[in-house]
């Protein structure tokens, strides 16, 4: 059974996002890039369900440009077996992802896709659900804990204020939560082995997916900011302020 | 132009969220009809009815929504949106239950999703926050049925006893059968929740172990009434469970009251709690980027300190 792992190319998580001055977008521009967060927990796990017994090859697909290379050669040095690149250079949105995905996954007959719930930069939180309905398949998005066994996935979801627990026949769709797991720490010598592994580029305007946005960016700003107050010498004073200043207690 | 929520609820009562996402579609214009699907929920359908400015609700009631389980609801909300051909816009609360359904809804109307919006500018304008709320983008979508989750902390909830809606029974869709809920473990929580408190009191790394996480917050949280929250770093680090967690990736909270205690500020964590109305920082570290953005800072060991001030209330 071959799993598929969806990772993104994003801004790195230490660094702070800056609005270009002309309002256009954020500044990529000689900042580092690295794997989404989330999509490293993807990866960890499907490496462990292979690692288990359960899965035979962990597929590690992205979307974008030429250097989501990088990525796919960070996820299979995480014990991705190979990599898929579709390369476009446009901004491609969550529902253009996951009809690329959709592809992927058809054509390699996977039964089991992981995404990572969210990426830090767009924040959009939507890609792995989308697959989901694109492919008809059951989905258990913020999984904190992941179980197959033959053809059945039972898996534990974060929701509000606890957990519950989904059973479910394959094939499905995972999106990941903090909890699922830690990422190994990548190994040198996992990096060098990685650099051997098959990755495949697939060109976005040869696979006939309509991947044109929806929606037009008209403006990207900086949010208000908030002002920083007062420092208030001890718990009396603030006690003091809170009640006839801020009127909050 | 028809506006269709899908309720957040259960069964019995509707969830809060909901409240804030009708205020946002009522910025829209049009009718806003409201869609509750559930085992056993006309008290909810009947409490959607009562919100101010909700001109339908919609009642599909079949035992297999009982869970919200999110493949048979978006299956059902698509049927509902093609049976209505003057429907323009699709809306839930980015809540987690949110998060789960309407982009799969999207993906099977093959509309874009707009995330977490929290500015309506026109039928088809809207604001969002991008790259952990560093970021604003103003959007416009072309979509012919425009999907949308709600920030529900940017939209103050309509009324909930104003409204007499006329509720209408809808057919329920067929069930997929995909997914069976086998459990769920819902901590009863003697605290307000945290979304909808009006004060928070939220423990970082500095509180060193669960022990005192919740030996050192708790009486503080109880003098003020308050939810407890807490920075990623504490979750990570098992001092507080998951669902505490205010940020980017957890949470996104704007009481009235925010205590941020023994947190020093990543960007993360902001991105959750900077819309709060009044901040308390309370670091020992006089440079941390949580004094940037408090109201009331006071540096010091919170050990000392904290007990310090639930005394003094």
């Amino acid at each position: 059974m071959k799993i598929l792992v969806a990772v993104k190319r994003v801004l790195d998580y230490n660094v702070k996002a800056r609005v270009k001055s002309d309002g256009s977008g954020v500044d990529l521009a000689n900042q580092k890039l690295s794997m989404n967060p989330f999509d490293e927990i993807a990866c960890e796990e499907a490496v462990r369900l292979k690692e288990a017994g359960v899965v035979t090859e962990v597929i590690a697909v992205s979307c974008g440009p030429a250097g989501c290379q990088e990525t796919l050669r960070s996820a299979m040095a995480i014990g991705a077996d190979r990599g898929v690149l579709i390369e476009a250079d446009a901004v491609l949105e969550p529902l253009a992802v996951a009809k690329m995905m959709q592809h992927v996954a058809r054509k390699e007959g996977v039964q089991l896709a992981i995404f990572g719930k969210q990426a830090i930069d767009d924040d959009a939180g939507q890609t792995g659900q989308m697959f989901g309905a694109l492919m008809g398949w059951a989905q258990a998005s913020f999984a904190s804990k992941v179980l197959v066994s033959g053809e059945t996935a039972t898996i534990t979801r974060e929701i509000d204020g606890g957990l519950e627990t989904l059973e479910m026949k394959l094939p499905v769709v995972i999106t990941t939560d903090l909890r699922l797991n830690e990422p190994r720490f990548i190994t040198l010598p996992n990096i060098m082995k990685a650099k051997k592994k098959p990755l495949e580029v697939l060109k976005a305007a040869e696979l006939g997916i309509d991947v044109a946005p929806r929606t037009t960016t008209l403006q990207v700003s900086e949010p208000p900011t908030r002002k920083a107050g007062i420092r208030v010498a001890d718990t009396a004073e603030l006690v003091k302020r809170l009640k006839e200043e801020a009127k909050v207690l | 132009m028809t506006i269709l929520i899908i309720a957040e609820h259960d069964n019995a009562t509707l969830k809060g969220a909901t409240l804030n996402t009708i205020a946002a579609a009522l910025k829209l214009g049009g009718d806003v009809h409201v869609l509750v699907a559930g085992t056993g929920c006309a008290a909810a359908a009947q409490a959607a009815a009562a919100c101010s400015g909700v001109a339908k609700v919609l009642l599909a009631d079949a035992a297999h929504y009982g869970d919200h389980l999110a493949e048979n609801l978006a299956a059902l909300v698509v049927d509902r949106v093609r049976a209505d051909p003057g429907c323009s816009h699709v809306l839930a609360p980015a809540t987690p239950f949110g998060k789960n359904v309407l982009p799969r809804v999207a993906a099977l109307l093959d509309s874009s999703q707009i995330s977490d919006v929290i500015a309506v500018e026109s039928v088809d304008t809207f604001q969002r926050p991008f790259y952990a709320g560093n970021a604003i983008a103003q959007v416009q979508s072309k979509d012919k049925i425009k999907v949308l989750s709600i920030r529900t902390t940017a939209f103050d909830p309509v009324d909930a006893g104003s409204g007499a809606a006329p509720v209408e029974a809808v057919a329920a869709s067929a069930d997929l059968g995909l997914t069976k809920l086998v459990g769920r473990e819902v901590v009863k929580l003697e605290r307000p929740e945290l979304t909808a408190a009006s004060v928070i009191v939220s423990g970082g790394r500095g509180l060193g172990a669960a022990e005192k996480f919740h030996a050192v917050l708790e009486p503080l949280a109880d003098k003020l009434g308050a939810a407890l929250g807490a920075s990623r770093a504490a979750v990570d680090a098992g001092y507080a469970p998951n669902d505490y967690q205010v940020g980017q990736t957890g949470k996104i909270v704007a009481p009235q009251l925010y205590v941020a205690i023994g947190i020093s500020g990543a960007i993360q964590h902001l991105a959750g709690m900077k819309d709060s109305k009044v901040i308390v920082a309370i670091n020992k570290d006089p440079d941390a980027p949580i004094f940037q953005v408090a109201d009331y800072g006071l540096v010091g060991d919170l050990f000392v300190l904290v007990p310090e001030l639930a005394a003094a209330l």
